[in-house]
């Protein structure tokens, strides 16, 4: 810390940062002596060893002075540790994704009743917090932080603050995830963590907001890039949802229950208001900026659109927003807000394929890279994921199609069409192109490896999503049949045992996907570890041998 | 307008977001906290019980709301097999509310009173042994697990602090509530009904030791849908025309 400070006199950031992650670990190891709650006290136990660790990992990195990575042009280390928790979170994710499927696929063998812990009712928010949060939100920060320095020629702003992003982010994440084996959570869909966990995302969203503004403030650039609008839009955009969603009284400070400030109707338009700008936010507009970057450089093609992504992105922004009340139709909601709310859902298809046609065409002049290169392919497929999710979605909003679709398995596979495919697919793109660049490779370790992943993975979605619709067409149908009588076909639970295969066709889908996602860790594993480096990084120069020269020649002169 | 102005100023982009994404949730929201109607003026509803509010609390942690709607929408099919369509007033008093979103279980909006004490506690016990066919998740230890409520005062507190009407004899009395509630042969039976009229007071798990999760959750299973009386209720009067 001492030699950190002397280069550079004045480093607010070494100062403030540890003395808040100090406070954050002195303020829970207070609450774990006082409080009456075990689920609070394990829950401080945790943080305080996340604050803990992230100390220790200021002291080690700041030990020697600045570190070299932050003397150099771009911040790229923070952006490295985001694609391996990223790579992490998103296997962890998925493999509790497999397991709650193949509980509802075998009960029998997959329930262990004195585990209260592994009960789907605990998992579910822990995979879906998982992919959601910790595996995108991880892509989002990293990729977002490599795009925006690149395209405002400008180092990340807060000299360590991105690294509070990125190690409070994953405190935020562990907090959630660990507190919903414990039972702890609000019951609101995406927005499950308590109280205190809110209150510390709040803070280090803020930082996040700090970071990305501070950036694109001291750019070189004359101009915002499109890609930094959706992330811009992403970031500011969830802070509000998160801030007005999670208005509740706590029970006491020292205690993890809290109630919300809303009840019922409002509680529950507030609710899906969030739920659906999350999707809308989270896994739309901060995905878009990763489209509107890594497509158009992998492609080597300029934007097809620049007139397109100017409307793309403000009928986008305005227009999701009011689509939240389409998941609540037929209910008590009152008919006005449920009629705006399919409306603008509809409306919504639109901007959502404008966006798609501007990402697609990006490649015109160079469609024959889908042939040649396997990351560009799962970029393109994931366009057109959105492209079908975002064509399902208003569909399914509509009150008719909702009387049949709402509370079914077609909800399920609507959103994995677009998970899987959109934003997965979108993600993994990304991290194939980052981690040679940022490791300073030539290439990937495996361009074959990347092909298994695609096809492997792609059959598992065409899985997933197809047992999802036909189970959940037929659930909404068999509820409402009637036979000759005029009485109810079936009773609840003949419907449930007609989900049983689909359900274990659905788990086979998801295998598929982990295995494909398996298969990607490998393969940028490998990539980091035996990839041949970048010829410019080189360290020292070196006689060259003769192999050089023999490729050097044109192809056929040999021969 | 030139979009320029726009992309060359961040400060200005990041209010234009803020202003464009502002709108649809206050044109959405705001009005259902003023616009007349939205929650039905019904007879029957009353806070939760502090026993139904534990047992809730055990609903929310347990994560039920994942696999069970607790809203009954208007549909004929719906109101045929699971009763009249929910009502918004239903829900007044859940902080939060817990309507669901996917039924890969039955709605439980009106459970309540549907099936036994006994049936619920050996359904939950093993979910299979009763309905061979079913794929719930065990929850056994809810039966072996003590209920803690030390801290149901600064529950309800907590509850009436955003907005739920509990007086401050029904505050002050939470825990005695509790005790009553589970076993009606207690001394403080009469205050209870008093406090809490029509709800339903018996030892729940038929396990007279000691007051469960089990003994809290099926008092809350059992109340579910019950208090609105519908005989009362008009969905057709002008008032209650949505």
């Amino acid at each position: 810390m001492q030699s950190a400070t002397t280069s550079s006199p004045l480093r607010l950031d070494l100062a403030i940062i540890p003395a808040i992650l100090i406070a954050g670990f002195f303020a829970a190891l207070v609450e774990a002596a006082k409080s009456p709650d075990s689920a609070m006290v394990m829950q401080a136990w945790t943080f305080a060893a996340c604050m803990a660790g992230t100390v220790i990992w200021y002291l080690v990195t700041y030990a020697d002075g600045i570190p070299k990575d932050e003397q150099s042009g771009y911040a790229n280390d923070v952006i490295k540790a985001g694609v391996i928790a990223s790579m992490f979170w998103g296997i962890a994710g998925m493999a509790v994704g497999l397991i709650i499927a193949l509980q509802l696929s075998f009960p029998h063998l997959f329930y262990f009743p004195d585990l209260p812990w592994t009960n789907f009712g605990r998992m579910r928010p822990l995979h879906t917090s998982a992919v959601i949060f910790a595996f995108g939100g991880n892509a989002l920060i990293a990729t977002s932080f490599y795009v925006v320095q690149r395209t405002c020629r400008a180092r990340l702003f807060g000299g360590s603050l991105p690294w509070f992003v990125f190690w409070g982010y994953n405190t935020f994440i562990v907090m959630a995830g660990t507190g919903y084996l414990e039972g702890i959570t609000q019951s609101r869909e995406y927005a499950e963590p308590e109280w205190y966990a809110d209150i510390w995302l709040t803070l280090v969203w803020v930082s996040y907001l700090v970071v990305f503004l501070g950036t694109i403030i001291k750019r070189k650039e004359p101009h915002i890039y499109v890609a930094n609008w959706f992330y811009l839009a992403f970031i500011v955009t969830i802070a509000m949802l998160h801030l007005v969603n999670n208005m509740a009284v706590p029970v006491s400070p020292l205690e993890t229950k809290s109630f919300s400030l809303f009840s019922g109707v409002q509680d529950a338009l507030t609710q899906w208001w969030y739920g659906h700008n999350a999707v809308g936010f989270f896994l739309t507009a901060g995905f878009l900026g990763i489209m509107y970057y890594f497509i158009p450089k992998r492609a080597e093609r300029p934007i097809y659109s620049y007139r397109l992504s100017i409307i793309h992105f403000w009928t986008l922004i305005f227009i999701y927003i009011w689509a939240g009340p389409h998941h609540l139709l037929y209910t008590a909601l009152p008919e006005w807000a449920q009629t705006l709310g399919m409306t603008f859902s509809v409306i919504l298809w639109m901007p959502s394929w404008g966006g798609m046609i501007n990402g697609l065409m990006t490649l015109s002049g160079a469609w024959d890279k889908l042939r040649t290169d396997p990351v560009i392919r799962m970029l393109v497929v994931s366009v057109a994921f959105y492209g079908m999710s975002t064509f399902e979605g208003p569909v399914m909003s509509v009150k008719t199609v909702n009387a049949l679709s709402h509370y079914t398995n077609w909800t399920i596979g609507h959103v994995h069409s677009g998970a899987l495919g959109w934003v997965g697919y979108v993600t993994f793109g990304a991290l194939y192109c980052l981690v040679p660049w940022l490791w300073k490779k030539q290439r990937l370790y495996s361009n074959a490896l990347v092909e298994w992943h695609f096809w492997i993975s792609t059959l598992g979605i065409v899985l997933y999503i197809t047992s999802m619709w036909v189970a959940g067409i037929m659930q909404g149908l068999m509820w409402r049949a009637y036979n000759d009588y005029g009485f109810l076909e079936y009773s609840f639970v003949e419907i449930v045992q007609a989900m049983h295969p689909y359900y274990i066709i659905r788990a086979a889908g998801g295998a598929l996907y982990l295995t494909g996602v398996l298969i990607m860790a490998y393969n940028l594993w490998m990539t980091v570890r035996k990839g041949a480096p970048l010829v410019v990084a080189a360290p020292e120069p070196r006689v060259p041998d003769s192999a050089p020269a023999i490729q050097a020649l044109p192809a056929g002169a040999v021969s | 307008m030139k979009h320029e102005i726009l992309e060359k100023n961040s400060i200005l982009l990041l209010i234009g977001i803020l202003l464009v994404v502002a709108i649809g949730g206050a044109v959405e929201i705001a009005p259902l906290f003023w616009v007349n109607g939205t929650v039905e003026k019904v007879q029957g509803m009353r806070p939760y019980t502090p026993l139904e509010l534990e047992g809730r609390n055990i609903y929310v942690r347990e994560g039920c709301y994942v696999c069970h709607s607790q809203m009954i929408r208007s549909l004929r099919d719906e109101v045929e097999r699971y009763g009249h369509y929910s009502l918004a007033a239903e829900s007044m008093y859940d902080h939060p509310f817990q309507w669901g979103s996917e039924r890969t279980g039955p709605d439980l909006a009106r459970v309540g009173g549907k099936y036994s004490d006994g049936w619920h506690r050996e359904h939950l016990i093993d979910p299979r042994a009763v309905v061979p066919e079913s794929i719930m998740p065990p929850y056994a230890f809810l039966f072996a697990k003590p209920l803690d409520y030390r801290d149901i005062a600064a529950e309800l507190k907590t509850n009436k602090a955003v907005g739920v009407p509990y007086t401050a004899d029904q505050i002050a009395n939470a825990k005695a509530d509790i005790e009553a509630q589970a076993d009606p042969n207690s001394d403080g039976i009469d205050a209870f009904r008093k406090r809490y009229p029509n709800a339903q007071a018996r030892d729940f798990d038929d396990n007279p030791k000691e007051i469960t999760e089990g003994d809290a959750l099926i008092a809350y299973l059992q109340m579910l849908g019950t208090l609105v009386d519908f005989k009362t209720y008009h969905a057709n009067a002008p008032e209650n025309r949505r």
